[in-house]
């Protein structure tokens, strides 16, 4: 199945999370097993040793971020996968891979918390720290998947989006889109794109590692090919060593947010239903958005006006798909497993252009399509 | 939240019964047989973690002509208790005209009348000789009864699943539960006294 073709599977999304990396040429694991992310890890133990990989269980999620980073440096697509316990603890080396720019993927598959919470239910509460849960400022992409088939080729794409812009993307999945099984058709190989990062086309000597090009995305080397080069968590200059002067501090930073910013188009990805004509919408994102969706077909067949805009890029915050929906409709319903973590942005982004109402469920459970028609009714 | 066209094209079953009864197994064929051999969507979910141990344990099957988005049952249309605190439980999650199926050497109290009794366990234990099969007759009860499944591609899924060396006996299971069931007319059994329009109660 590592080979996938045209064929029918039944799989569950951890499962697919699986096939999605490895079509996208993840060729390393390092992790630590935790419910509800297990499956990943013990689906790689077996599917990398039969591609040539490397499966590394670690003695804890520090260390696994700290395996897949130096795997990538040299020259490997990583990845590891963790619910909340673990990605806290992968806060500190996940700033390192920001700051040095090793492209990685993190999956997070998202239970109950904080600590360690409630192990074996969905929850949406690690959001706003998938952003900005490793201090300092710092540019990062967040991805949400909401069924099977979004697990594999969200998966794809958030390789593609590491390797080509240098940096760790988070995936974050969660119990109810990880658990489910559901037949899905796998693309053959030929037909997905897969990107790999940029090699140095200059002789050893004139590398500078941290230079940067058009896109403000440097060349990276792997360590052993005959690029000499210092990789270190201190702002750097463009050689990679430490630096001070103020001017490459600021240049240092602005490039790193830049590179993203010039990507957006590409990054931002959502999916919209119903919104041409819509009056009120629903904001939702991982397995909360097929609740929404279904309520929102109900509400559709009653003869509401709402659409839906399903997030699949969390952050950077996809703002020039929502604003002129904000400007568009009169309300806005934003349901999730969690106190409000998204509804934040889009009150940020809203400046009071659109009435905004949430809907949070924090007791483990997951919520029902007919939870949010209640809800839509009201708009 | 009505959605009269809505129910039409979905169709919820679920296996219920104590952990360890392969419940999640029988639901895990089921679906593989109606997403990968008969094409149609499917969502297949179970209770998980320390739910899953007790005394009713669940795994369900969503199926559909279209895209499912909720993936998890709402409105049961069949419902296979193989324990009487399933039974319990889970009877009210029952559509109105919706089949209850139950194993009669398990659940003695009856919720309703309208109530399909066979006694999967004892067919297992007596006729295959194994009791651990009583998931896979009452599978084949389940799948002749839903009408959702093609029933040879029910029985290429399950010899898929199964440890080798079992087939036989996996099989052997299945045909019986698909024969028992074959006795069931289903349009003997009672109607539903309850309505499932909660406006006109």
């Amino acid at each position: 199945m590592s080979e996938p073709t045209k064929q029918r599977y039944l799989l569950q999304g951890n499962e697919a999370i699986v096939e999605g990396a490895l079509t996208a040429g993840c060729r390393f694991f390092a992790g630590y097993p935790i419910t509800p992310a297990s499956e990943i890890a013990e689906q790689l133990s077996i599917k990398l040793p039969a591609v040539d990989g490397t499966f590394i269980q670690m003695e804890d999620e520090i260390a696994s971020m700290g395996a897949i980073i130096g795997a990538s440096l040299a020259g490997v697509k990583t990845m590891t996968a963790t619910s909340g316990p673990g990605f806290s603890l992968m806060q500190e080396n996940l700033g390192f891979a920001c700051v040095a720019e090793v492209p990685c993927v993190i999956v997070n598959v998202m239970r109950g918390g904080p600590s360690t919470g409630l192990p074996t239910s969905p929850a949406q509460g690690d959001v706003q720290m998938a952003r900005w849960g490793t201090h300092g400022d710092h540019s990062i992409v967040v991805l949400a998947v909401s069924t099977v088939m979004d697990s594999f080729t969200v998966t794809v794409k958030a390789f593609n989006i590491a390797e080509k812009y240098r940096i760790p993307v988070i995936l974050l999945s969660d119990e109810v889109v990880a658990h489910t099984r559901e037949c899905v058709e796998l693309p053959a190989k030929s037909e997905i794109k897969v990107i790999d990062r940029i090699r140095p086309s200059v002789p050893p000597d004139w590398y500078k590692p941290y230079e940067g090009d058009a896109r403000g995305v440097s060349p990276m080397a792997a360590f052993g090919d005959g690029y000499r080069h210092h990789v270190t968590g201190l702002i750097h200059d463009v050689m990679g060593f430490p630096t001070q002067k103020p001017r490459e501090v600021k240049e240092f930073h602005l490039r790193q947010t830049k590179k993203i910013s010039r990507g957006f188009s590409d990054i931002q990805m959502t999916k919209g239903y119903f919104l041409d004509d819509a009056e009120t919408f629903v904001i939702a994102y991982g397995a909360v958005a097929r609740s929404a969706l279904s309520a929102v077909q109900e509400a559709r067949e009653a003869g509401i006006k709402v659409g839906l805009l399903q997030l699949i890029t969390l952050f950077p915050f996809p703002r020039r798909t929502v604003a002129p929906l904000l400007g568009q409709c009169r309300s806005v319903l934003i349901p999730e497993m969690n106190l409000g973590q998204m509804s934040r942005e889009i009150q940020r982004v809203n400046q009071g252009m659109c009435n905004v109402v949430k809907y949070n469920r924090i007791d483990g459970k997951f919520i029902t399509p007919r939870e949010i028609y209640a809800q839509l009714t009201k708009l | 939240m009505k959605g009269q066209q809505k129910q039409e094209d979905r169709y919820e079953i679920r296996f219920s019964g104590s952990g360890g009864q392969g419940l999640i197994t029988a639901a895990v064929v089921f679906a593989e047989a109606v997403g990968v051999y008969d094409g149609k969507y499917v969502c297949q979910t179970q209770s998980y973690g320390p739910e899953a141990r007790g005394g009713k344990s669940k795994a369900e099957v969503v199926i559909s002509s279209k895209p499912i988005d909720y993936p998890k049952a709402l409105e049961l249309d069949l419902l296979l208790a193989m324990n009487q605190a399933a039974c319990d439980a889970y009877f009210y999650d029952l559509k109105q005209n919706g089949l209850l199926v139950v194993d009669s050497g398990l659940v003695e109290q009856h919720p309703t009348s309208r109530i399909i009794a066979i006694p999967f366990t004892d067919i297992a234990k007596d006729e295959i000789g194994r009791k651990l099969v009583a998931n896979m007759v009452a599978l084949g009860a389940v799948g002749l009864l839903s009408g959702q499944v093609d029933l040879d591609n029910l029985e290429k899924a399950l010899l898929a699943r199964v440890p080798k060396g079992t087939e036989e006996m996996n099989s052997r299971a299945l045909q019986r539960g698909i024969e028992e069931a074959r006795k069931i007319n289903l349009d003997d059994l009672p109607r539903a006294v309850m309505s499932d329009d909660y406006d006109e109660v």
